[in-house]
């Protein structure tokens, strides 16, 4: 079912979570809402679902205008972050519920019913639990458990709301996977929604990108990696350096020195932006080059923070952990890949 | 070096120990002054003059008429309170509406108005010389000094109960598994008896076990409405204060000990609920 968002807007007492927001979803597609806290994309999760009702725009699934349907009637399945799981209820009974409440008309015979729960625990990996209840699982199990229960209604759509925000990290790697592995067994049309940008990159077909109510960027995770549309994307995803410079004559320049980039078709001044991985050292030349202010490794890298221009500007670079300039108090690289966005 | 002391297993922040024990000793008298030999008192005075009087008092046709009084105006007063204390605890926790504060303060009011005024208030509402008075009488409806103006009074009393305890412990809850079962395609009846009322039922019971105490033993509210006709309109408090006037003091504490007994009997509910289920009575903060 494909899912399509058309220019919705949100308000909450005069104040705008969402700011025309238009959205594609394609069937069978597992795409992230993704961006910091405040950004709306809870909102727009929540719209989808029909927990919210859009202030103006509408919401289709497939050709059906979904917009004044009840979150009952538009049969999706959701999974909260904090699980909400029924506490007085077995997790059988908890997987269980969305077909007990059906009208008798369309409910399946009580034994069919915990038939497909049980089916559910074990796609879920849970087989051996249904007599538990909530509290007696752990934070990955109860997620999982939501999971299976959203899942027994056979939803058009699977909406997931920070679904792994409270757990911690190891139990997360290891969901994310199991999430990947369930939705291509499944082929639910699945949006999630996250902060967490290394979870989008590597969970998502498609990110969606979105910032104080707006969507600044959609695109799989390499375009949005490799190709930011906006500085806030280029700042959000990935680590990245920016410095002030100034386009002339077709060079790139920090001050009064040019730094070793052409960039022809520019005028004027501009923000860089470049990922510390993005570089090439160099000896000579026209580059950017600046003192050693400190330098820490991480996994397999050093990160080294060079002061350029004095402290005037401070950026990072990366070098592999055991290069021998790791040693040296002043360095000099070029961007190897690089932006440029208007100064603002 | 400081001579070495030997470690005591005293906290750094606590009292000294004589302090301590003479804080305890102090607050064990004040309960055993005010609260023990009261309550004691009652009980040897009901049963002075041997079991047989205590029964024989207790099944006087007056005593009898004013347990079934008061048993009646509970039975009544308790679940209408406990319909509009989960009405009232719902709107409030799960909505935002205008004129949410003052609601909430609204509900406050029975606590902090005397009794009295409480049942003033249904005797300039109905009373003879009332703008509803002429009207009530022509159609022949009895209102005061009759049992549905000690119920109403009763209700009034008893009013914040229930939604006292529930509303802390639904905002708690906050709208998480509402909303899981709305997105499982429950209908909001189906959500409100499986999935709302299964996770407030001990806190309910707690408020529902208070209200009914406080039903049960209702006097100042009750005593200005009731207008005392013996055998019809007094319930077991104001039954309590006839006998007693009558100095008919084996029946007054008779009839005493049974309302000290549903006391007891509430607090040891009560106390039973909170150490089974105090995570989930934690949210209410404490109770009253």
């Amino acid at each position: 079912m494909d899912v399509r968002v058309d220019h919705v807007r949100k308000e909450f007492d005069r104040f705008a979570a969402l700011h025309d927001v238009s959205l594609d979803i394609g069937s069978g597609e597992l795409i992230a809402l993704l961006g910091p806290s405040g950004s709306g994309k809870t909102t727009l999760l929540r719209l989808i679902a029909g927990l919210e009702r859009p202030t103006a725009g509408r919401i289709f699934f497939g050709d059906e205008d979904a917009s004044e349907k009840s979150v009952q009637a538009r049969n999706i399945g959701f999974v909260f972050q904090h699980y909400a799981l029924f506490r007085h209820m077995t997790i059988l009974e908890n997987v269980a519920f969305g077909l007990k409440v059906r009208p008798r008309a369309t409910r399946p015979p009580a034994g069919e019913i915990r038939r497909r729960a049980r089916e559910l625990l074990e796609l879920v990996q849970l087989p051996g639990l249904e007599k538990r209840y909530p509290n007696q699982l752990s934070g990955g199990q109860r997620q999982r458990v939501a999971l299976a229960r959203a899942l027994a209604i056979e939803p058009k759509v699977l909406l997931l709301d920070e679904p792994f925000g409270a757990l911690d990290a190891q139990v997360r790697r290891e969901l994310r996977k199991w999430l990947r592995d369930i939705h291509d067994h499944t082929g639910h049309t699945t949006v999630f929604v996250t902060h967490d940008q290394e979870e989008a990159l590597e969970l998502a077909d498609r990110l969606c990108v979105m910032s104080q109510g707006r969507i600044e960027q959609v695109g799989t995770p390499d375009s949005v990696y490799d190709h930011p549309a906006s500085p806030f994307v280029f700042g959000f995803i990935g680590e990245s350096s920016q410095l002030p410079v100034n386009v002339e004559r077709g060079d790139v320049w920090l001050g009064d020195r040019p730094i070793g980039i052409a960039a022809p078709e520019k005028q004027g001044d501009a923000r860089l932006f470049f990922r510390p991985h993005d570089i090439e050292l160099v000896e000579d030349g026209a580059a950017l080059s600046g003192v050693v202010a400190g330098s820490r490794r991480v996994g397999g890298t050093r990160r080294v923070e060079l002061d350029i221009g004095g402290a005037a500007h401070r950026v990072e670079i990366d070098l592999p952990f055991d290069h021998p300039a790791g040693e040296r108090t002043q360095l000099a690289f070029r961007p190897k890949r690089w932006r440029l966005f208007p100064a603002t | 070096m400081k001579t070495a002391r030997p470690h005591r297993p005293v906290s750094p922040v606590s009292e000294p120990p004589g302090v301590r024990w003479a804080l305890i000793a102090l607050g064990v008298a004040f309960m055993g002054l005010f609260l023990v030999l009261p309550l004691a008192a009652v009980f040897s005075e009901a049963l002075r003059q041997g079991l047989g009087a205590y029964l024989d008092a207790l099944r006087q046709p007056d005593a009898q008429a004013a347990i079934r009084l008061t048993l009646l105006i509970a039975a009544i007063a308790v679940p209408l309170n406990v319909v509009f204390g989960v009405c009232a605890s719902w709107a409030i926790a799960k909505f935002e509406f205008k004129g949410k504060a003052f609601l909430t303060t609204l509900i406050d009011l029975p606590f902090s108005v005397s009794p009295v005024i409480s049942g003033l208030v249904y005797v300039l509402l109905f009373g003879s010389g009332s703008l509803l008075g002429p009207w009530l009488r022509a159609y022949g409806i009895e209102i005061l000094f009759a049992v549905p103006g000690i119920v109403l009074a009763t209700i009034f009393v008893t009013f914040p109960f229930v939604a006292r305890e529930l509303i802390p412990l639904m905002q708690d809850q906050g709208t998480g598994d509402e909303e899981a079962a709305l997105s499982l395609g429950a209908s909001g009846w189906q959500t409100f008896w499986r999935v709302t009322l299964p996770n407030i039922k001990w806190g309910l019971l707690y408020g529902v076990l208070l209200c009914n105490a406080r039903a049960m033993g209702e006097f100042g509210a009750v005593a200005v409405v009731s207008g005392k006709i013996r055998g019809q309109t007094t319930t077991m408090p104001l039954q309590v204060e006839m006998f007693y006037n009558e100095y008919q003091a084996t029946a007054a504490f008779a009839l005493a000990s049974l309302l000290a007994l549903l006391a007891l009997l509430t607090l040891v509910l009560k106390t039973a609920l909170e150490w089974r289920f105090g995570d989930e009575l934690a949210a209410t903060g404490g109770g009253h």
